[in-house]
């Protein structure tokens, strides 16, 4: 019994991860209509940027903090000079272009950071394990879930309550409208490309101590990106919630109930949402 | 006072030549319509003024302000309001969002205005956009507009597909519009309603002018009304 909860506790934390990451991609999606398959590579690059910070400053959290905001700026440099130019073309030509940014941005942490893997600590305060009668688990992956739980929540207040969120929703129906209304929708893009892909960033700092870091993981993470944006709906951030725990969760105990299959199971489980319901689970038609 | 002067503009669609020379203006206080049959150009002169189509030739000039090569936003921050045929509500969006995301401090209107001017507004301010029907979503588009800080407002076809009180409520608030000092350009198919409200006309066919004249001018000229705007 034990086990399982172990494994979903693990499920839910890796789901939290895997909301971080699809949320932006989801919103970028939705906003833009930009298909970005770079996303994987600046978790990638988020990864390395925070063991940098920790190597160099010999602390977690700075890299907490440091890692993902470098990782908005990388991203909004790339979208005032690049990705801006793409917005107008097919979607064929957006991954072309991504696709390109993420070789770019893996050959480079190869070159900076070399090809073989590297590992950061927790933080101190968070190596131990917690306890709860005979059932152990490991503080920093408690960490992990609640710090995503209130990013979750301060990224749902800010697209559910704000003028800005309430724009960013406007310009995901008709763009146009919204600068008919006098605002300047080319910095609602920058800005927004910025925060989505930062979220991604956040999620290989926090990702980092837990799995390690590879440099060959980016396409990996982009597909199970996917995988969650398909399921949850495109565009929709509850949809990136709920399709995030429930490709964590489903990844996570299939590794203990049939271990070859964890993989092959996520895309079962979406092949299965898509017959249900083509459009994801909170998407629009 | 605020002035807004087209001349001799020109507008494409790809190739097809759509604007051929127009000029009018309107000014601050004013209701200026916009008449001609379907395919005459009409939206197109408004979506040129506010820069979704670009002009190839002629010049939009807001109070000696030439607005060409403007970007959609800046030409809307100057105080060019577009209320486009489709209304473009967002439906994800409550009334109340919908008005907040186009709020400008310098408005004379602020949303309390607007929700007296409005009450079916206020009443349904907690809903969806997509909830609304098309009167109320025209009456949230102008008021929407208005909370904008217009000095111009531009109205294609408010009117069409409404209820008659609808209609009679919608040329109630104009003339409030007008009589808060904004200038408007209607673009319209009901002919009545415009003979109410507006101070001047022009008609528009085939991308030119062809009549302009007073509402004085204009209420007794049945052969010009027959020769362009009979269906």
């Amino acid at each position: 019994m034990n086990l399982y909860l172990f494994q979903a506790l693990n499920g839910i934390g890796l789901g939290m991860i895997y909301f971080l990451i699809s949320v932006g991609l989801t919103i970028i999606f939705g906003l833009l209509n930009f298909v970005n398959f770079a996303h994987g590579a600046f978790y990638l690059l988020g990864a390395y940027l925070s063991y940098t910070a920790v190597v160099v400053t010999g602390n977690y959290w700075v890299a907490l903090i440091i890692a993902p905001i470098m990782i908005a700026l990388i991203a909004w440099v790339c979208e005032r000079t690049l990705i801006k130019r793409v917005y107008h073309l097919p979607h064929t030509y957006q991954i072309l272009v991504t696709l390109g940014v993420a070789l770019i941005i893996q050959e480079l942490c190869v070159s900076i950071w070399g090809p073989i893997g590297k590992h950061i600590s927790p933080p101190d305060s968070l190596k131990g394990v917690f306890q709860l009668g005979d059932f152990f688990y490991p503080q920093y992956r408690l960490f992990v879930i609640g710090f995503a739980a209130v990013v979750a929540i301060l990224v749902w207040l800010l697209l559910d309550k704000t003028k800005f969120g309430a724009l960013v929703r406007a310009g995901s129906e008709d763009a146009e409208t919204v600068s008919l209304l006098g605002t300047h929708t080319h910095r609602l893009f920058s800005i927004t490309f910025a925060l989505g892909v930062g979220l991604a960033g956040l999620a290989g700092v926090l990702a980092a101590p837990i799995r390690g870091i590879h440099p060959f993981v980016g396409p990996e993470i982009l597909g199970i990106a996917f995988v969650v944006v398909v399921i949850g709906g495109m565009g929709s951030f509850t949809g990136a919630l709920v399709g995030g725990l429930l490709v964590g969760l489903v990844q996570s105990l299939m590794t203990t109930i049939w271990p070859q299959g964890a993989s092959l199971m996520i895309y079962g489980a979406m092949a299965f949402v898509i017959l249900l319901r083509p459009y994801g689970l909170f998407g629009r038609a | 006072m605020s002035e807004l002067v087209i001349s001799n503009l020109h507008s494409y669609y790809g190739k097809s030549h759509i604007l051929n020379g127009i000029n009018l203006s309107v000014k601050s206080g004013e209701i200026v319509t916009l008449l001609g049959r379907n395919g005459a150009g009409k939206t197109t002169t408004l979506k040129t003024i506010v820069g979704i189509v670009k002009a190839q030739q002629g010049e939009v000039v807001l109070d000696n302000e030439n607005l060409e090569g403007k970007e959609i936003f800046e030409i809307a921050r100057r105080g060019i309001s577009l209320v486009p045929e489709h209304r473009g509500i967002f439906g994800i969006l409550s009334v109340e969002e919908n008005l907040k995301i186009a709020i400008n401090k310098n408005s004379p209107w602020s949303l309390d205005d607007i929700y007296d001017m409005f009450p079916r507004l206020k009443e349904r301010r907690k809903n969806g956009g997509n909830a609304l029907s098309g009167g109320e979503q025209q009456m949230l588009a102008i008021a929407r507009a208005l909370v904008n800080d217009p000095r111009i407002l531009l109205l294609d076809e408010p009117t069409e597909g409404l209820a008659p009180v609808i209609v009679d409520e919608i040329v109630r608030i104009l003339h409030q519009i007008r009589s808060a000092g904004v200038g408007v350009l209607l673009v319209e198919q009901n002919l009545s309603v415009c003979e109410k409200l507006a101070d001047m006309h022009y008609i528009i066919e085939l991308g030119e002018i062809v009549y302009q004249g007073t509402q004085a001018e204009f209420s007794n000229q049945n052969e010009i009304k027959n020769r362009y705007l009979a269906v």
